[in-house]
Order: structure tokens, then C-alpha cells, then sequence
């Protein structure tokens, strides 16, 4: 079966993507699980899109991979329930989900097609007849292929990495769980994921990707879900998230007390003179306001503009930066 | 090409294969995984080797009559008795060694390398994996007590001759109908090791540790035979499942003493019944965190 999946939109490039809201490939409902003297992941209401890019992210030990194995079964949630494309029973959607939970796990002995193949032979969805095309498919498709007969114990770490990315492409997937596929990868090969989930999403799939590393992701992602201490703090599109952050307004002018009165007047918040600029909290005050009022006031405008936090400012101020682990 | 859809609440995703109700690649992929692996080679070739040096020492040897287990008196009679000779010492330790080994390794040996979660990922099926896996151990079961035999077979048949054979009542039967008795007793084995395996199995699904569930079937086979030793703790016999290992004897009789066969039989059932459905009870809902 080749990967001929509808694809209904053209997922990627420029901004959100539209999806009708009933369209979501992963959906929880209070989900929450507890571990005998820790909440472990507390509640949460993930919504990724069907044809999203979701980068799920969070610290290291802030429940990423607890939601991931409940999401695939793994392990029981003790309350909540989650539906998978859809479908009230999780279990059967699997056939369609690919995944990487917390990194390769093979049998070292066996060569990295023989790993691929006994996967292949545990699923009664694919096709024997074309099993081996397949697997080197998926071989070829992370760059395994020259190396597809060593013994995985052989591998390098990188290898590994690819092997388990590869695993999930033995067949065509709506959705694709990827937890930390970039782990242990050099730069080129976490360029190389990067390229792979992007063509993955061409196809029309969802792909959910889990990373502690904003950077890694953010490039590729249209949505953005951050957890911390078993929390998700914020979801929705990379334009929402940013939104939800605080904009600050900058004035560049020569007379900045000017600008600032100005501002202030209008209602900004935490306004600021600098040597040749003022800057203000938006909050709720109408943006587009601004500068009609400072010309108004004949306050010669030199520059406006707003300054959104970047991906990362709000990352760390929704999970703190630092070593502390949760938990 | 094919579109890949999910429909709102069917059974199956419309686009992928229709899945076959039964297929046998999962457990001959399982089965070349026990077979191919070096470990368990080596652990074969020392269960066949047994059969050889039993036979060999015997034709090198003058026999002493009355030594040791009945059925080496008997080998120079008929070389027959060389795999039954065989398989009575290697019941003891090296037989329920090899089960626990593969027992031991069939989840927590998936679990401790992590690929377990990519089974269940696939998806399998909990209660398939547990059908394969235990389905593999019996196939092992009965490949390594029919390897036993065979060997055991040639050996004493190029040693020693064939020909009719006199069994432990006296009688004589065909060589035809002697070679079905060593069959039967062969098979009565590999039913005994099958249901240690699904102790094995119920083990293996308790930990993540292979060697942990190996050595405990290992230590309760011990253990079953020291209470099967202690004259006070006679009552108890019965319900032991090694109790009855050696009774593969009574195919040897004439005419063959079945009742302790077949309450062999009955109790390798029970106990396989009863561990296949504990490991289920275990795993089936169990937090999969390897």
C-alpha cells in the first residue's frame, strides 16, 4: 500500500492552518494520572488538529511522555479519557498511529531490517507480500539502508534514533507520535528529522512531537502545547500562544516623556522612557490606537512597533529555565 | 493508490488491509527469535549432548546391573532406553533450566530491552502477545525434549541395536512399537514443560528483569521437588506438577499403567490453565512504564 493519503490541506508554510474545530487527531479530556505519591500528568485537555504540526513541549519530567504512553495505551490513565482520530475506543485507532515513546528500544542481536520485519510480522494490519519493499522504504527514508544488515547493538546512538523513526513509516499513518526524535542526533541529523516531519505532514498526517528543546521544534511546528509539572499550561497555534503572551509596545521618538505621558494616558501599563524610545503593556488597550493618539498629541513618531516575546522568552516563563527537575 | 479514512465509528480503518482473524507471522517471527538466538543454540546443543555421553559411556563401560536409573540398565539391551535415559536425567535440572530461560525472557525480556512498548505500539493485541509468547514456549518445549529423543535415538541405535525391546514388566514388544513409547514419553515431557512454562510465563510478566523470572521457576522447581521429597509432606505430592515428571516410566509397562499418565496430564492442564490466566489478570491492564 503506498502512502497515498487525501490531503486535504496544504498543511505546512505560512502561519496556522485552518481545520474545522470537531477535526482533532488527538483529544483528552481531563486526563490525569497518578503514580502512587505524584500526579504525574494532572488534568489535561490536549487538542491537536488533524494536519498539525504539534510541538509538545515541556522540561524534562513534566509529563510529556506519561501523556504520550497513555495516548498509545500504554499505561491507564486514572481518570480522563482521550479519543484518537476521532474514535472514542483509542485502541482502535492504533493501526493508524505511528510512534517513537522515549527513544529505540531493538533487539540487539537482530540486524535493523530483521527489527523492522518482526515489527512488520506483529501487525495483522500489513501486507507480508510487501513486507520487505516496505521495510527498506523506511530504511531508505532515514538514511538506514547501508546500513540495514549490521546488528543493531553495531549502531550508534544516531542509528538508533533513525531506527526507531523509521519503525513508524513501515505504514502509511494518519497521525505520528514522536517523542524526542531528536535525541542524540548530531545537528545534521536533527535537520534531517526536521525535513522528515515536515514531509510527513505534507502527506496529510498529524504529527505530535515531543521535545524539552523549544529550538528543535519550533521551526516546523503550527501548534504548540507546553507542559509543566503535569500541567499544560498553553496551547493553540504558534500565532495564539504568542499572543497570550504580553506585547509591549516601543515608541521610537526623540521626546519619549512626551511618549509616555501619551501612553500612559491611553492606558499601557508598566511604561517605560528609554533614551530614544518609550515602551508600554498593550494589555486590552486597541493597538492600532496608538499612533493616532501620539500624533494627536504631536508627538513626532519616529518608529512603532510591537514586540511579541519570542517562542523561547515565553517558553521559559511558562516552565522556568534552570536545572530544577519536577517531580 | 488507496485514501486512508477513518470512518465515524466502524470496526476497522477503512484503507488499511483487512486484517487476517489468524495469521502465524507473529508467532513464527517470535519462534525465529528463540531459535536464531546464540544463547539458545549453545543451551540446545548441551541438552542434545547428553543423550551422546550417556550413550557413549555406557558402551564404554562394562554395565553394572541394578546402578543407577532403570533405564541404563537397559540401554545395552536396546538403544531405545538411550533417550529415555536421557531425558530421566535431564528432567531434572537441564530441561526446566531451558524452559525458564525462554519462559523467563518472553516479557520481561521485551520489557527490559523496551521493545515491548513497541509491540504493544504496533498494535499487539495484550492477550495475542501473551497467546504467542506462550505458544512459543510449548513449541520450545517440544522441540527441546524431541531433540533429546532424536538424538538420543541415533546414538543408541548406532551403538547399540535395535530390534524388539523388553520393558520394565519383562515383555517384548516390536522395535515399531517401542519407538512409539519413547514418542509418548517424549511428548507427556514436553506437555509437563509446557505448564512449568506457564509459570514461567505468569513470572516474566511480574517483572522487567529476565534473569529474575529465570531463576524463579528455576527455584520453584527446586523447591516442588524438595517437598515432593519430605515423607511428612505426602499429602501435598500430588498437587506439586513435578510430582508426576518421571511417570513417562509407565509407558514402558505392559500393559501401560495410564492413571498416573493421565493425572499427569490432567495437573500439567490445570496448572498451565490456571498461570496462562494469571499472567492475563497480570498484564492485561497493566502500566507498561519499560
Amino acid at each position: 500500500m503506498t502512502d497515498g493519503t487525501t490531503v486535504t490541506e496544504p498543511a505546512r508554510e505560512g502561519g496556522p492552518v485552518r481545520v474545522p474545530e470537531a477535526e482533532l487527531a488527538v483529544r483528552t479530556r481531563g486526563l490525569t494520572k497518578r503514580f502512587k505519591h505524584q500526579i504525574a500528568v494532572n488534568g489535561i485537555d490536549l487538542q491537536v488538529p488533524v494536519g498539525s504540526v504539534f510541538g509538545f513541549l515541556g522540561p524534562n519530567g513534566s509529563g510529556k511522555t506519561t501523556t504520550i504512553r497513555m495516548l498509545l495505551g500504554l499505561i491507564q490513565p486514572t481518570a480522563g479519557s482521550h479519543e484518537l482520530l476521532g474514535r472514542p475506543v483509542p485502541e482502535h485507532a492504533l493501526p493508524l498511529v505511528g510512534s517513537l515513546v522515549e527513544g529505540p528500544a531493538f533487539h540487539p542481536y537482530l540486524s535493523g531490517r530483521a527489527n523492522l520485519a518482526r515489527l512488520d510480522a506483529a501487525d495483522r494490519y500489513s501486507d507480508p507480500a510487501t513486507m520487505r519493499t516496505r521495510v527498506d522504504a523506511a530504511l531508505d527514508r532515514v538514511g538506514l539502508l547501508p546500513a540495514a544488515g549490521k546488528r543493531y547493538r553495531a549502531y550508534s546512538l544516531g542509528m538508533r534514533q533513525r531506527l526507531a523513526i523509521a519503525a513508524p513509516l513501515l505504514m502509511p499513518r494518519r497521525l505520528l507520535i514522536l517523542d524526542e526524535p531528536t535525541n542524540g542526533l548530531d545537528p545534521q541529523g536533527t535537520r534531517e528529522v526536521r525535513h522528515l516531519i515536515a514531509s510527513l505532514s505534507d502527506t496529510g498526517a498529524t504529527v505530535l512531537v515531543s521535545s524539552h528543546l523549544l529550538s528543535e521544534v519550533e521551526q516546523i511546528c503550527t501548534h504548540v502545547g507546553v507542559m509543566n509539572a503535569g500541567t499544560l499550561v498553553t496551547q493553540g497555534t504558534v500565532a495564539e500562544v504568542r499572543v497570550g503572551g504580553t506585547q509591549r509596545a516601543r515608541v521610537q521618538t526623540p521626546d519619549p516623556a512626551g511618549a509616555a505621558r501619551v501612553l500612559t494616558e491611553l492606558g499601557l501599563t508598566e511604561v517605560q522612557q528609554q533614551d530614544a524610545a518609550a515602551l508600554g503593556t498593550v494589555g486590552d488597550v486597541a493597538v492600532e490606537k496608538v499612533v493616532p493618539a501620539l500624533v494627536h498629541a504631536a508627538i513626532p513618531v519616529l518608529g512603532f512597533t510591537i514586540e511579541r516575546p519570542s517562542l523561547e522568552d515565553l517558553f521559559v516563563a511558562l516552565t522556568g529555565e534552570g536545572f530544577d527537575v519536577n517531580g | 493508490m488507496s485514501t486512508v479514512e477513518l470512518p465515524a465509528g466502524g470496526a476497522a480503518p477503512i484503507g488499511l488491509r483487512r486484517p487476517r482473524p489468524v495469521s502465524s507471522r507473529f508467532l513464527r517471527s517470535e519462534l525465529r527469535l528463540i531459535f536464531g538466538r546464540r544463547r539458545n543454540i549453545a543451551g540446545l546443543a548441551v541438552l542434545a549432548l547428553v543423550p551422546i555421553i550417556i550413550a557413549v559411556a555406557v558402551k564404554v563401560s562394562a554395565p553394572r546391573p541394578g546402578d543407577g536409573p532403570d533405564f541404563f540398565a537397559s540401554i545395552t539391551g536396546n538403544g531405545l532406553f538411550v533417550p529415555l535415559a536421557a531425558l530421566t536425567v535431564e528432567i531434572t535440572l537441564f530441561l526446566p533450566l531451558a524452559i525458564a530461560v525462554i519462559a523467563g525472557d518472553s516479557i520481561a525480556g521485551e520489557a527490559n530491552l523496551g521493545t515491548l512498548r513497541y509491540l504493544l505500539t504496533v498494535p499487539v493485541n495484550r492477550t495475542r502477545l501473551l497467546a504467542v509468547k506462550y505458544a512459543a514456549i510449548t513449541i520450545f518445549a517440544v522441540a527441546a525434549t524431541m531433540l533429546i529423543t532424536v538424538v538420543g535415538l541415533v546414538i543408541g541405535v548406532a551403538l547399540f541395536h535395535g530390534g524388539s525391546m523388553t520393558l520394565l514388566s519383562g515383555n517384548q514388544i516390536g522395535f515399531g512399537g517401542g519407538l512409539l513409547r519413547v514418542l509418548g514419553a517424549t511428548v507427556y515431557l514436553a506437555v509437563q514443560l509446557a505448564a512449568l512454562g506457564a509459570i514461567g510465563l505468569f513470572l516474566s510478566s511480574l517483572t522487567e528483569q529476565p534473569i529474575a523470572a529465570m531463576a524463579g521457576l528455576v527455584v520453584m522447581t527446586v523447591v516442588m521437588y524438595i517437598l515432593d521429597s519430605i515423607p511428612q509432606l505426602g499429602w501435598l505430592g500430588p498437587w506439586l506438577l513435578t510430582h508426576r515428571f518421571t511417570a513417562f516410566g509407565d509407558l514402558l509397562r505392559s500393559p501401560v499403567a495410564w492413571d498416573t499418565l493421565r493425572q499427569g496430564v490432567i495437573c500439567a492442564a490445570s496448572y498451565a490453565l490456571i498461570f496462562w490466566l494469571a499472567s492475563w489478570a497480570r498484564f492485561a491492564g497493566k502500566d507498561i512504564t519499560s
